[in-house]
C-alpha cells in the first residue's frame, strides 16, 4: 500500500512493501544516501534520522509506521551545509572514515533542539546510541559545545570544549 | 608491495590538449572515478597521474592511495602541494583509481603511506615548480635566480615585480625538459606552508552534508541488489538449498550456488540470490534454507583451541625464532617469574560493511570498491573467474573504516562472482551479522613466560613459549611473530620459541597487527619483572632500554633483524613520565597508573593509562597519556591527533569487551550486540604529545594502539593488586576490599 510521508520539506508518496525500513526506502527509492546502514538492529545509530523532530533510527522502523510523519535526514538538516553542527564538524575535523557522521550529527541536532546549552552528560546520554568505530568521540563531543556556541552566536572560545588544543589548532587551518 | 619508486619512472612531464600541464607518469589516463563529476568534464582536461595544471587554472592533484579514515585523502595530497607552492584551499583533489603502474603502490596497509610516499611525492611537486620558474624565467627572458614561486601557484620576478600564473605557464611548461628530480631543490623545513598544517579532511564537507560518498553509496544505472550467505562453517560446501522458493519471491532475479574454493580468502561455496533492491534480497535471504555439507572444521573451538595450547605449553616448544645468550640455562636456579597469558579472537568490525558493486560486460569487470588493497583484489578476481588482469578496472571508492579488514577481497571477488553470473552490475551489501561472522580475525594467541632478574633487579634472562596457528613452520595469516621483536637485544639471555597448531578459521591484519597483542602480553610480564625487581616500573623500563646489545650482525645475505631505536623510546618514555606525573601523585585507593611502551610501523609510543577499579569491581579508564614520536613533521597535526586517540580508544575498545568466541567450528558473535564497541560515555580524556626526531615522518595508523591495552590492565594492578593475563576484562572479577 502506497505510504505519503515528508521527506526534507516534501511531500512523497512511497509504493514500497510495508515490511521495508525507512532506512531502504530513503536511500533506495529517494535516492538519500546519508542515512548509513551500520547493524540493521538498532545498534549503532548510524541510519539515524528525524521523525517528527525525534531522533530515531531508521533500519528497523518499517515505512508503514511512519506514514504522514515529518522526516528530516542529514541531507534536509539546512539547505546548505550551514547548520551550526555541520559547521563545527568541519572546523574540529571531526571525521574519520566519517561512516557514522550523519548519525552523529542528527542526534546531536534533535539533542540541541531539546537543550540548547549540553552538559557532557546531557552529551553522553544523547549520544550513546551512536557508535564510532574509529572513536573520533571527543571531537564528537567539542563539535557538539562547539555548534552550540555558534548556534548562540558566541563566537568566543568555547569554555565547555573538552579540548580547546584541537579547535585552536583547526581553526589556524581555516 | 613496498617496493621504491624508480624515480625515472616516477616523474616525467607533458603538455596536454588545451594548454595544460600534466606531471606524472603516463598519458592518456581518463579518470572514471565517481569523484570525477566535480571536475571539469572537457576531455582536455581529463587528469592524469599526480598533477595537473589547466589551462583555466584550476589545478587537480591526484590522491594515490585508498582512503579508509586513516586521513591520506588528505596527508598526501599536501607533500604535492607543499612543493608545487600552492594555496591548498585552492586544490582540487581527486581519488585515483587503481593503476599501480601510474601511481606506485596503493596499499592502506601497514601504516606505510608515510614513508612510502614522503620523498617521491615532495619530488613530484618540486618539480612542478622548477618548471613553472623556468618557464616563466624563459617568458620574461630573465634569470631564473630572479623568479620565485609565491605559493600561490604564481611566480614573480623579483627585480620588477611582475607576475605570471601557473595557468598561464602550463603550455610553455610542457615544452621544457624536467629537471631530476632526484636533484631538484626542495624546500627546507622551515619553508613549510602546508606540511605541518592542520588541514581538515578533504572529503568533510561531503560528510557532513550526507552527500554519497562510500562504498555502500555507489549507484550503477541498471543496478540489481545481491545477498551472498557463506556457511556458518568457514568453507562448507552447500549440499542443497530451496533455490525454486527463493526464485518466486518478491522482487527476486535470480539465486543461484556458487561453487567456490577451499581457501579461506578467496571465493568461498554460498548462495547468491540478487533481487531489484537491498531490501527484496534480504527477505528472501530470511526466507533461504540451505543445508550445508558436512566440513573437516566442524569441530574446532575456542575451547579446544585454549586445551591445546596448555598441552603446548607444558612441553618444550616446537622451534626456536630467535635466541642469544642461553635463556633456559639462566633461569635454571634463578629466582623465576613464570607466567602464562591469553587474548582471544578479535573482529575488525568496521562501521560500513563488507560491500562492493561490480559490472561484467563483453569479458570486462568494472568493480567500485572499498578496498585496502585493490591490487590483490584484481589478482585474486583474475585468477579465481579466468579474467584477465587487465581487463579489471578498480574504482577505490571511501571505506567506511578499514582497520586492515579491507586488505582483504573476499567481498570483492565475490560480487564479481554474482555479477559475472548475471551480466548486470550487481551491489553487494554484506550484513552486519555476515561482517562479524566471516570476518579475517586477529587470530588467538598463548604464551609462556619465564623471567629472571639478579640481585640488583637487572633483567637477566627472558623466554617466550609462543602458542600460535599454522602449519609446519609457517604461521597461518597474522599468526606469526617477527624474532627479533622486543625485548631481544635488550636482555643478555633471551629465547623466543613457538608453537602451533592448525587452524581453520581465516586470520589476517587488524590495526597494529601482532603488536595489538604481542604488547599486552611483553609490557604486562615487564611489569611483573619489575615488581619482582622492587623497582618502579618506569625506571625499570629505563633500565632494560639502557642494556641494549643487539648481536653482530648476521654474515651472508640472509634478512637483518630490525631492532628499535633506544633513544628514542627512552625519548617518549621520559617524556610521557613528565606529562602523567608518573609518581609524583598519591592516588586513592582503588586508583593506579600503568604505563607500557611499544615499538611497531617504525613508530615510538610510550602511554600511560590512569584507571580507577570500584570496590564492587566496575573499572573507569581516567585517563590516558601518550607520547609519541614519528620523525621529524607531523604532516597533519589535525589528522595525526584524530588517528592517536582513534587508535588508543580501539585499544580501550578491544580491551574492554571484545572477543570472537569459535564454536563447532563457527563465530559466536553477530552484531554490535555481542561485539560490543566503546561508546560516549566510556571515553577517557587522551592528552597527547609529539617528540620531534631527525629522521623523515612515518605513519600514524597504528603504532599508537598497542601500548594503551598493557597500560591500562598494569593500571589494574596498581589500584587492586590483580594482575590481568587474559583479555578481555569483563571476564575478569574486579571486586576488591
Ligand atoms: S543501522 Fe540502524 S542502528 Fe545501526
Ligand atoms: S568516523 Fe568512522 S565510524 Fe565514526
Amino acid at each position: 500500500m502506497p505510504v505519503s510521508l515528508t521527506v526534507n520539506g516534501t511531500r512523497r508518496t512511497l509504493d514500497v512493501p510495508d515490511d521495508m525500513p525507512l532506512l531502504w526506502a530513503l536511500r533506495e527509492v529517494l535516492d538519500l544516501k546519508g542515512p548509513k546502514f551500520g547493524c540493521g538492529i538498532g545498534q549503532c545509530g548510524a541510519c539515524t534520522v528525524h521523525v517528527n523532530g525525534n531522533a530515531v533510527r531508521s533500519c528497523n522502523l518499517p515505512v508503514a509506521g511512519v506514514a504522514n510523519a515529518n522526516i528530516v535526514t542529514i541531507e534536509g538538516l539546512s539547505a546548505d551545509g550551514t547548520h551550526p553542527l555541520q559547521v563545527a564538524w568541519q572546523e574540529l575535523d571531526v571525521a574519520q572514515c566519517g561512516y557514522c557522521q550523519a548519525g552523529q550529527i542528527m542526534t546531536a541536532a534533535a539533542l540541541l533542539r531539546r537543550t540548547p546549552r549540553p552538559s557532557d552528560s546531557d552529551i553522553d546520554r544523547a549520544m550513546t546510541g551512536n557508535l564510532c568505530r574509529c572513536a573520533t568521540y571527543h571531537r564528537i563531543r567539542e563539535g557538539i559545545h562547539r555548534a552550540a556556541s555558534i548556534a548562540a552566536n558566541d563566537d568566543a572560545a568555547d569554555a565547555t570544549a573538552t579540548d580547546a588544543t584541537a579547535a585552536a589548532r583547526a581553526q589556524e587551518a581555516l | 608491495m613496498t617496493k621504491t619508486l624508480d624515480r625515472r619512472d616516477f616523474l616525467r612531464v607533458s603538455g596536454i590538449a588545451g594548454g595544460g600541464l600534466l606531471i606524472g607518469t603516463t598519458l592518456q589516463f581518463r579518470a572514471r572515478d565517481a569523484q570525477a563529476s566535480e571536475l571539469p568534464t572537457d576531455a582536455d582536461f581529463a587528469p592524469n597521474a599526480f598533477i595537473k595544471i589547466a589551462a583555466d587554472g584550476k589545478i587537480t592533484i591526484i590522491a594515490k592511495n585508498p582512503e579508509v579514515g586513516q586521513g591520506v585523502k588528505t596527508s598526501m595530497p599536501q607533500l604535492i602541494a607543499e612543493e608545487l607552492d600552492v594555496a591548498w584551499d585552492s586544490l582540487i583533489i581527486e581519488q585515483a583509481d587503481s593503476d599501480p603502474a601510474k601511481y606506485g603502490p596503493q596499499v592502506a596497509g601497514g601504516s606505510t603511506a608515510t614513508p612510502t610516499n614522503w620523498e617521491p611525492l615532495r619530488r613530484a611537486g618540486a618539480v612542478g615548480r622548477a618548471l613553472m620558474i623556468s618557464a616563466a624565467a624563459q617568458t620574461w627572458n630573465v634569470p631564473e635566480a630572479e623568479c620565485a614561486t609565491m605559493g600561490d601557484a604564481t611566480v614573480q620576478h623579483r627585480p620588477t615585480q611582475r607576475s605570471l600564473r601557473y595557468a598561464e605557464l602550463a603550455a610553455k611548461a610542457a615544452t621544457l625538459t624536467a629537471p631530476d628530480a632526484a636533484t631538484v631543490r626542495m624546500k627546507a623545513a622551515s619553508e613549510y606552508r602546508i606540511i605541518g598544517k592542520p588541514i581538515p579532511g578533504v572529503d568533510n564537507p561531503k560528510i557532513v552534508r550526507g552527500q554519497p560518498l562510500f562504498g555502500i553509496d555507489v549507484t550503477v544505472p541498471g543496478m540489481l541488489h545481491a545477498q551472498y550467505v557463506k556457511a556458518p562453517v568457514f568453507g562448507a560446501r552447500v549440499a542443497s538449498a530451496n533455490l525454486d522458493e527463493i526464485k518466486r519471491m518478491r522482487g527476486v532475479r535470480d539465486a543461484f550456488v556458487i561453487e567456490g574454493g577451499t581457501q579461506l580468502a578467496g571465493l568461498l561455496p554460498g548462495v547468491a540470490i540478487v533481487a531489484d533492491s537491498y531490501w527484496n534480497s534480504r527477505v528472501a535471504r530470511n526466507a533461504l534454507k540451505v543445508t550445508w555439507a558436512e566440513h573437516p572444521t566442524a569441530q574446532q573451538s575456542s575451547a579446544a583451541f585454549r586445551t591445546k595450547a596448555t598441552e603446548f605449553l607444558a612441553t618444550e616448544p616446537q622451534r626456536t625464532l630467535f635466541a642469544m645468550g642461553d635463556a633456559p640455562a639462566a633461569l635454571q636456579g634463578a629466582s623465576v617469574v613464570q607466567a602464562e597469558y591469553e587474548y582471544p579472537f578479535l573482529a575488525h568490525a568496521s562501521l560500513e560493511p563488507m560491500n562492493c558493486t561490480a559490472h561484467f560486460v563483453d569479458g570486462k569487470l568494472e568493480v567500485w570498491a572499498p578496498t585496502q588493497n585493490p591490487q590483490s583484489g584484481r589478482a585474486l578476481c583474475a585468477n579465481t573467474l579466468g579474467i584477465d588482469q587487465a581487463n579489471i578496472t578498480i574504482h577505490m571508492v571511501r571505506g567506511g573504516g578499514g582497520f586492515g579488514r579491507r586488505l582483504n577481497n573476499d567481498y570483492m571477488v565475490e560480487a564479481a562472482a554474482i555479477a559475472k553470473q548475471v551480466a548486470v552490475p550487481v551491489k553487494l551489501v554484506w550484513t552486519r551479522e555476515d561482517d562479524i561472522k566471516h570476518d579475517f580475525y586477529r587470530p588467538a594467541g598463548y604464551h609462556k613466560l619465564r623471567g629472571a632478574v639478579d640481585a640488583q633487579g637487572k633483567l637477566v634472562a627472558w623466554d617466550n613459549h609462543f602458542v600460535s596457528f599454522g602449519e609446519g613452520n609457517g604461521f597461518a595469516p597474522a599468526a606469526g611473530i617477527g624474532g627479533s621483536e622486543f625485548p631481544a637485544g635488550f636482555v643478555p639471555n633471551f629465547r623466543l620459541a613457538t608453537s602451533t597448531m592448525p587452524l581453520g578459521v581465516p586470520t589476517g591484519f587488524l590495526r597494529a597487527p601482532t603488536s595489538n597483542a604481542i604488547a599486552f602480553v611483553y609490557q604486562s610480564f615487564i611489569d611483573e619483572l619489575a615488581h619482582a625487581a622492587k623497582k618502579d616500573p618506569v625506571e625499570f623500563r629505563r633500565e632494560m632500554l639502557a642494556q641494549f646489545a643487539p648481536p653482530p650482525p648476521p654474515t651472508g645475505n640472509g634478512p637483518r633483524p630490525v631492532f628499535m631505536d633506544a633513544a628514542r623510546m627512552r625519548g617518549v618514555l621520559d617524556l610521557v613520565a613528565e606529562m602523567s606525573g608518573w609518581g609524583t601523585k598519591p592516588l586513592p585507593r582503588g586508583t593506579g597508573m600503568g604505563v607500557a611502551f611499544h615499538f611497531s610501523h617504525r613508530g615510538y609510543f610510550a602511554e600511560v593509562v590512569q584507571a580507577t577499579v570500584a570496590r564492587n569491581g566496575t573499572l573507569t579508564v581516567d585517563k590516558v597519556w601518550v607520547a609519541g614520536d614519528v620523525g621529524s613533521v607531523i604532516i597533519n597535526p589535525s589528522g595525526a591527533l584524530n588517528q592517536v586517540r582513534g587508535s588508543v580508544l580501539d585499544g580501550i575498545s578491544e580491551a574492554l569487551a571484545q572477543e570472537i568466541t569459535i564454536e563447532a567450528g563457527a563465530t559466536k558473535q553477530s552484531n554490535f550486540n555481542d561485539f560490543p564497541l566503546l561508546r560516549m560515555r566510556g571515553v577517557p580524556p587522551v592528552e597527547v604529545q609529539f617528540k620531534i626526531s631527525d629522521v623523515p615522518p612515518t605513519g600514524m595508523g597504528e603504532p599508537a594502539l598497542p601500548p594503551v591495552i598493557p597500560a591500562l590492565t598494569n593500571a589494574i594492578f596498581a589500584a587492586t593488586g590483580k594482575r590481568i593475563r587474559s583479555l578481555p576484562l569483563n571476564k575478569h572479577d574486579l571486586r576488591w576490599s
